[in-house]
């Protein structure tokens, strides 16, 4: 909202300025983002051209000699009506304009004191601009008076506040409302409004017909004036209108847009002539057709609200009027509509068609009472600045609400809740300022809220009033007193991450918002994906349902910037719908390429084991050590190389994969510069699954027994198979077994490999005996080769 | 003999004198001091000595001995220093030469404002909660006292997926959460961190962003009040941003709380004289903040005549850009490494 701060001292006498007032009004909650003034220059004068010469060196620039009062200044200008007699803007050697400052210069050999202003050059805002305004100097009234400030000659010398107002006070979109406000701040009385006029004999109920058919409008007024004159509005009417960022038209039209400014209630008037004699307020029918003040046709629903003149729509109620009935220059006679609509229809409506001054002023409420004084108000000015006659009478269809609201409060509880100890009397007095009616006893008062405070309906409402009015600056804090309990803190994610840093990996913070072409990468998991239903862009258009495409995209970024080892990783969301239901999971997720720092100097390339590593070092920490195992599967998303992929399977429920991606990916990526490896886990459904608690195992006193053994099979036999068949026919005495090499080598014959083992024997209650562990030994060899078919590879 | 004796230890003194090797001085105990040593060989020939002579050229030789022993013994310490020190000065390194690097990884500057802030507030006894990011419009807006239609809808335009799904656009979508959840109604004191989103994506705004939500709700005759909200968000900003800050209650509106606050913070950048960052103001708004609205209250289960509270919640993305002075909000999701890699020590 922005407020022409001349236009608000019509109401209430404000004797600062307008910074003070803009920061005072912050202080009560309504929030400035600007102060500016109309007009945007500095030292400017009133000027005549005295003399106005061809510019030697040029065709189209002048040598002008500009009587400004105290001097006669030589200035060069270009503009094509600049001539002999013409009084004009100068803007002074050291004027501040918004294109810059005003300099002594020389033009083609000419000195120029000074530029001959145009209103453009000024600084008013481009959608205010007339043609004559961009084609040329602005031209001043014979009269006026040289050496005066042109801004204050034109009535232009206002400075405007933009406010950020907040959802709930409607009133302040309006002077009126702000004029109440401001009268609060500063303890000042708001003055009436003038709305005095002469009325015809003639009466409108007599030759016009309101109808309403929808409860969508609890209120609608409709007067007559006839024999307007069109014209342009008198300067005070378009300065303040340009002020508040409305763009003059007519006196008509600009009456309609003053009176909404000045008292926030929107008015539409049509011309009385096109529109017939009746109105009536209906719901739209499905896909009804109107064209709009904008000429552009909408189509319409049921939830629209129209005003139609019996047959069709002539206007979008509280939004935007129907080109048919516009008020035009040849306009004789105008039907004024000053009406409430439904808050929430009209905002659907705007949402759906068009944003307006008009809509964004019912959304948030109208006073009905203020509907009537608008109606009258609009009459008022009509008559005076467009030669109206007003018919007497309105036409009235009356639904409304327009009790004024009492709201009991003790002072006790005003102070309760903001722990102040504020007296009776300064509680009062802010009721008071706010122009609230009340009654008092020692306890409490009864206030009677006036129907402008369409905010305030219940005691916290009035706690804020007095905590907005009064102030609360000077609160001291103080700590809640009531009972302090242990607090509940799951530490696990918190755990999860210091392990991957421990790990050496960086933690990023993804969008989850991916293109819907990647919802379905790198999962073969069954879901319906979660699309926006209106995205910004199509690149961000869908929810993901796994974390990797997040990484790889920013592996992507990373590559792009010559970043190429790159250890990443993120607990994040990813979001589904299956089966009519919608859900989210928290994944950890990871994504590993190029040089991997181990510590202590050591360094090597990614592969798929330092990957598995880093994934059993998560699993192991959380206390799934010996339950969980990495399996193939038969089918795998295309996005994984098919030969390095391991899902990861936690008492045989699958949690987790890791995965080199498949070459094509790493060709689009990093064009398979080097391996590119992701690690996603479920932690839902890992952490799911109930861990033992830690707990200390008696420190074997009995040395242990190690043996190496190296077992050569086919290729095909998974490490794993062997492991199984070794514990398993150990006997019991073996404490761990452990791979330390494989060996693939063409001695061994084709199709086969060594891998070699270490095997720990131990007993926590008794010393083995070296025969015992050769008995163990040979069961291990006896069933491994069996199963196996494996052989002992002698050393 | 004497003579001789005399003559023996003079020349071991002087070859022990002039010896510079650890094993040509061993080589002289040998000679002088072993089995078939020069003067071993004098004491095993005394059988041919008088009586009286024994005694006293015995006690010659075991002296010249013993004198003999104490000088290869001082030499063998003084050549082993010796050989130790060069043996050090060899093993001597450049120490200004790169070390082996130990690896290290790094947390994100936004978890790591999380984890600060929840931390604060589990000091204080109040409960991390967590919530959905795919909301209901019922949690996210109407029981939070937006009711559908609500202008102040406006303040928040979201990312819907259906007429009832959409992506959170506040973190207080967990308070109406957490007061459900809590069938006994009893006292509540929690904080809730996570991202949220909002329909808007430009300089300043990024599409998917941090929160952080407090409630606390007690019962009336604690009277939580707005001065314990005052207190208590002094403590998380003089916490977190820097102690001696003062903070401003300006008045407000959020449809969860009435009264409501924006709450600004005097300006860390230039103590409040003002400066680019405050817009010449002294003051820079962080927090938004109010006495939960009864209606609130009454919606999720607890009865508005019986309990009270305070809410307050804050964007966690400016907090860590002022935290750690990251100068423009997008280098927080880009995840550059080189960015991320700054993280990676103890705050």
């Amino acid at each position: 909202m922005k407020l022409s701060t001349n236009f608000v001292k019509d109401y209430v006498d404000v004797d600062v300025d307008a910074k003070t007032l803009a920061e005072d009004m912050t202080r009560v909650g309504n929030e400035y983002d600007s102060v500016e003034n109309l007009i945007k220059a500095t030292k400017l004068t009133i000027g005549k051209v005295i003399e106005c010469k061809a510019h030697p060196d040029s065709d189209h620039l002048h040598v002008c000699k500009v009587d400004v009062g105290t001097e006669v200044l030589d200035i060069v200008c270009g503009a094509p009506n600049v001539r002999e007699g013409l009084k004009v803007i100068v803007a002074l050697v050291g004027a501040e304009l918004p294109a810059g400052t005003i300099k002594q210069s020389e033009i083609r050999g000419q000195v120029s004191n000074g530029m001959l202003c145009s209103m453009a050059e000024l600084g008013l805002e481009h959608k205010f601009l007339k043609d004559k305004d961009r084609d040329g100097i602005h031209e001043l009234p014979e009269d006026a008076p040289i050496g005066e400030d042109p801004i204050k000659y034109l009535k232009l010398d206002d400075s405007v506040i933009d406010f950020e107002l907040t959802a709930n006070r409607g009133d302040l979109l309006s002077i009126l409302g702000m004029a109440y406000e401001i009268g609060a701040i500063y303890d000042k009385k708001v003055k009436p409004v003038d709305l005095e006029y002469t009325a015809e004999s003639q009466n409108v109920e007599n030759c016009f017909k309101v109808e309403v058919e929808t409860e969508n409008c609890t209120l609608f007024l409709a007067k007559k004036v006839e024999n307007v004159t069109i014209k342009e509005s008198p300067d005070f009417i378009k300065n303040r209108l340009m002020a508040s960022g409305i763009r003059p038209i007519n006196n008509v039209v600009d009456i309609s847009n003053y009176v909404m400014l000045e008292l926030g209630q929107p008015l539409h008037f049509y011309d009385a002539d096109r529109l017939g004699n009746k109105i009536v307020v209906r719901m739209a029918k499905k896909g009804e057709k109107l064209t709009t003040l904008d000429e552009t046709q909408r189509t319409l629903d049921e939830n629209d609200i129209v005003i139609t003149n019996g047959n069709k729509a002539i206007g979008l109620a509280g939004v935007m009027g129907g080109l048919d009935t516009e008020v035009e220059n040849d306009t004789k006679n105008v039907i004024i509509e000053s009406a409430v609509f439904n808050p929430v229809k009209v905002r659907m409506t705007s949402n759906k068609i068009l944003r307006s001054e008009a809509s964004n002023r019912f959304e948030k409420g109208i006073d009905p009472n203020r509907t009537y004084m608008a109606i009258e108000r609009a009459c008022h000015l009509l008559e005076k600045y467009a030669d109206a006659k007003v018919l007497s009478g309105t036409c009235v269809y009356d639904k409304a609400d327009k009790k004024e609201k009492t709201v009991e409060i003790e002072y006790k509880n005003i102070n309760d809740v903001l722990g102040t100890n504020i007296s009776k009397e300064d509680i009062l007095d802010v009721f008071r300022k706010l122009d609230f009616k009340y009654t008092s006893d020692n306890n409490k008062a009864v206030v009677t809220v006036p129907t402008r405070r369409l905010d305030i309906s219940i005691k916290e409402d009035l706690i804020e009033e007095v905590s907005r009015i009064y102030g609360v600056d000077n609160i001291k804090g103080t700590l809640p007193k009531g009972e302090t309990r242990a607090s509940k803190l799951d530490k696990t994610y918190r755990q999860i991450r210091d392990k991957m840093i421990a790990l050496g990996l960086n933690e990023t913070l993804t969008y989850i918002l991916i293109n819907d072409k990647e919802s379905h990468k790198y999962t073969l998991d069954e879901f319906e994906e979660l699309k926006l239903l209106a995205p910004i862009t199509e690149d961000r258009n869908t929810l993901r349902y796994t974390m990797i495409p997040s990484m790889v995209k920013t592996y992507e970024y990373n590559k792009a910037r010559d970043i190429n080892d790159v250890a990443i990783f993120e607990i994040g969301k990813g979001f589904y719908k299956k089966q009519d239901e919608y859900g989210e999971n928290t994944k950890l997720c990871a994504l590993m390429t190029g040089v991997y720092n181990l510590g202590l100097g050591v360094e090597k390339q990614f592969d798929f084991y330092v990957v598995k590593g880093i994934a059993e070092e998560i699993l192991n920490y959380l206390g799934y050590e010996n339950r969980y195992s990495f399996v193939r599967k038969d089918q795998m998303p295309l996005e994984f190389h098919p030969g390095q992929t391991a899902y990861i399977s936690v008492n045989n429920d699958i949690v987790g994969v890791i995965a080199r991606l498949h070459p094509s990916v790493e060709n689009n990526v990093n064009n398979a510069k080097s391996p590119v490896y992701v690690l996603e886990i479920n932690l839902d459904k890992l952490l799911e699954k109930r861990t033992g608690k830690m707990k200390f195992k008696e420190i074997s006193k009995f040395p242990s027994i190690k043996k190496d053994i190296a077992f050569v099979v086919d290729t095909k036999t998974t490490s794993l198979e062997l492991e199984t068949n070794i514990k398993k026919s150990a006997g019991g005495i073996l404490e761990d077994v452990r791979p330390f090499d494989l060996y693939m080598g063409k001695s061994l014959g084709e199709g086969k490999k060594s891998i070699a083992y270490s095997l720990t024997f131990a007993d926590p209650k008794r010393t083995l005996t070296e025969e015992e562990v050769v008995t163990s030994m040979q069961k291990i060899i006896e069933a491994v080769t069996k199963k196996c078919n494996a052989e002992v590879r002698n050393a | 003999m004497q003579e001789q004796i005399k003559t023996i230890k003079e020349n071991a003194i002087n070859e022990i004198k002039v010896t510079e090797d650890l094993k040509i001085l061993n080589d002289l105990r040998v000679k002088y001091l072993g089995k078939k040593g020069e003067l071993t060989l004098i004491l095993r020939g005394m059988g041919a000595l008088t009586p009286e002579e024994r005694p006293v050229i015995g006690a010659e030789v075991n002296k010249a001995k013993e004198e003999v022993e104490s000088l290869i013994a001082e030499k063998e310490q003084k050549l082993q220093q010796e050989e130790l020190n060069k043996k050090l000065q060899e093993e001597t390194i450049d120490i200004t030469l790169p070390s082996s690097k130990i690896i290290r990884g790094s947390k994100h500057p936004v978890n790591r404002v999380i984890e600060e802030i929840e931390d604060l507030f589990v000091s204080m006894g109040y409960d991390v909660e967590v919530g959905p990011e795919l909301e209901t419009d019922e949690f996210c807006f109407e029981r939070l006292n937006l009711p559908k239609g609500h202008p102040a809808r406006d303040m928040q335009d979201s990312f819907y997926i259906t007429s009832e799904y959409l992506l959170r656009t506040q973190t207080s979508a967990v308070q109406a959460r957490t007061m459900l959840k809590n069938t006994e109604k009893t006292p509540i004191r929690m904080i809730c961190a996570g991202k949220t989103y909002r329909r808007e994506d430009d300089a300043t705004h990024s599409h998917q962003f941090g929160q952080v939500e407090g409630l606390v709700v007690d019962y009336k005759e604690n009277h939580v009040s707005l001065a314990d909200l005052k207190g208590t968000l002094e403590v998380f900003v003089r916490k977190l941003i820097g102690e001696n800050l003062d903070l401003r209650f300006r008045p407000s509106y959020f449809p969860f709380t009435e009264p409501s606050y924006e709450v600004d913070v005097t300006c860390f950048k230039c103590g409040g004289k003002g400066c680019p960052l405050c817009k010449q103001t002294g003051w820079i708004e962080i927090l938004g903040a109010g006495i939960v609205h009864p209606n609130v209250l009454r919606m999720n289960g607890y009865d508005p005549e019986k309990f009270g509270g305070f809410a307050f919640g804050t964007g966690l993305d400016r907090l860590a850009m002022f935290r750690y002075g990251i100068t423009d909000m997008r280098y927080l999701y880009t995840n550059d490494v080189r960015f991320l890699k700054q993280f990676d020590r103890k705050d």
